[in-house]
């Protein structure tokens, strides 16, 4: 233990300061990154598994499933050492170990992502639209003008929870050597022999962050209430 | 198909891991779930408290925090039961939301009617609200089960061989990269689809000869 204790001060100001701060920029840009690409691919499959054409939403509805019942760990493996050989153009370290995370984490969130927009369309009313078709509204103009607009605000807080779940998962890139906090705990573990102030610091990190995006979840709900 | 024998070994560790994490889980949802509900802050307190914590923070940094702090505090622990707990401890501070919600969406009139009765509130919850509390808890526990499972996957960064320790290994061994993947992608798919179909049997178990409607 260095003779320090268990717990030093100094050391676990030292590192939040130089290493944790800059390895939490790292796992925020992991999640925000894989939010987006949950939220758009999220709602093609949920568009997909909506289509009249049997094939098409039979097949959205399995990948769903699967997706959504495998581990992550194991969708990152696999887009990490699988996907190249796969696909030889990202061979060769073409997909960088975070773009690869972040593809997996949004690949994987967009099984959650299209239950939460399937429950906001299904609860638009059949008259929203009836009045579409009636009024001469194309496909598109009736999902972009009409039915989106709708569906979206109120499932913003279950959108917003799943970011938070995102989040807590982003630790499972250390084990693809993307630089975000834990990889920077164990890194400074064994650098000092000093994991304690490290991993510590790392859970307090993010509890701190995940209470505050649920407290700013519940205010959305509430201002979304008083909306309507 | 040389790969199955040494990747059902694994499943088979994965099946005992996750079957473990699921009993302990559930204990500890109902615990902290009544106890979240407790009127005594000595059991309010401690149950928010843990509630928040496991649910705040990643199971992978409390995997990691077990395994590797405590024992600096002098609590040394073999991997699997590391693994079991952080499994259980994670599973269980959903499950205490899930059991909560369940209790409080029983009708006021049964705990009124209870207190009629002459039972003591922690009496009325054991004999009266948790049993009719169940039904409605097991779909949302049926999803957290299922998570747990997936989460199983973790503990192979802690040494202990399950599938996907045994796929990380037999794909350095031999490089067939995407052929184990996808087998033990299968072999998560399958068991997971297994938890589902159970929790949906024990659904309609528990609701025979009672009035409601259960989702099939």
């Amino acid at each position: 233990m260095n003779g320090r204790g268990l717990w030093d001060w100094g050391f676990a100001l030292e590192i939040l300061h130089e290493r944790l701060i800059p390895a939490l920029g790292v796992t925020v840009l992991a999640t925000v990154g894989g939010m987006a690409i949950a939220l758009v691919l999220g709602l093609v499959v949920t568009l997909m598994r909506r289509s009249r054409n049997r094939i098409v939403s039979r097949t959205a509805g399995f990948l769903i499933e699967f997706v959504r019942s495998t581990p992550l760990l194991i969708q990152i493996y696999f887009v990490f050492y699988a996907l190249p050989q796969i696909l030889p153009f990202l061979g060769d370290g073409r997909l960088s170990p975070m773009m690869t995370g972040v593809v997996a984490l949004g690949i994987h969130y967009s099984s959650y992502t299209s239950e939460v927009y399937r429950a906001g369309i299904e609860n638009i009313s059949r008259g929203q639209w009836e009045s579409a078709t009636a009024l001469g509204f194309s496909a598109s103009d009736t999902w972009l003008r009409i039915i989106l607009p709708q569906a979206i605000p109120p499932i913003i807080p279950a959108l917003g929870n799943y970011l938070v779940a995102m989040f807590k998962d982003t630790p499972m890139l250390s084990t693809i050597t993307v630089l975000e906090l834990l990889y920077t705990a164990k890194d400074i573990g064994s650098e000092s022999f000093r994991y304690n102030e490290a991993f510590t610091l790392v859970g307090v990190l993010f509890l701190a962050l995940s209470l505050l995006s649920a407290a700013a979840i519940r205010f959305t709900e509430r201002k979304l209430a008083v909306a309507r | 198909m040389d790969l199955i024998p040494a990747l059902l070994r694994g499943l088979g560790i994965t099946v005992l891991l996750a079957a473990a994490g699921i009993v302990l889980a559930t204990i500890l949802a109902v615990l902290a779930g009544s106890a979240k509900l407790s009127r005594a802050w000595f059991l309010q307190g401690p149950a928010i408290a843990y509630i928040e914590v496991f649910r705040g923070t990643s199971a992978l940094i409390q995997l990691f925090w077990f395994y590797f702090v405590l024992p600096l505090f002098g609590i040394e622990m073999h991997a699997v039961v590391a693994g079991i707990l952080v499994l259980g401890l994670n599973a269980g501070a959903y499950g205490a939301e899930v059991v909560r919600g369940a209790v409080q969406a029983v009708p006021r009139g049964q705990w009124d009617a209870a207190t009629a009765l002459g039972f003591s509130r922690g009496a009325a919850l054991r004999r009266i609200v948790l049993p009719q509390a169940t039904l409605s808890m097991i779909p949302a526990m049926g999803n957290i089960y299922i998570e747990l499972l997936k989460n199983t996957a973790l503990v192979s960064l802690i040494t202990i061989s399950e599938l996907t320790f045994t796929a990380q290994t037999l794909r350095a061994d031999t490089l067939r990269t995407t052929e184990i993947f996808l087998i033990v992608l299968v072999m998560y798919f399958i068991v997971a689809q297994g938890i589902a179909s159970g929790m949906r049997a024990l659904e309609r178990r528990l609701s025979l000869g009672r009035d409601v409607v259960v989702r099939t």
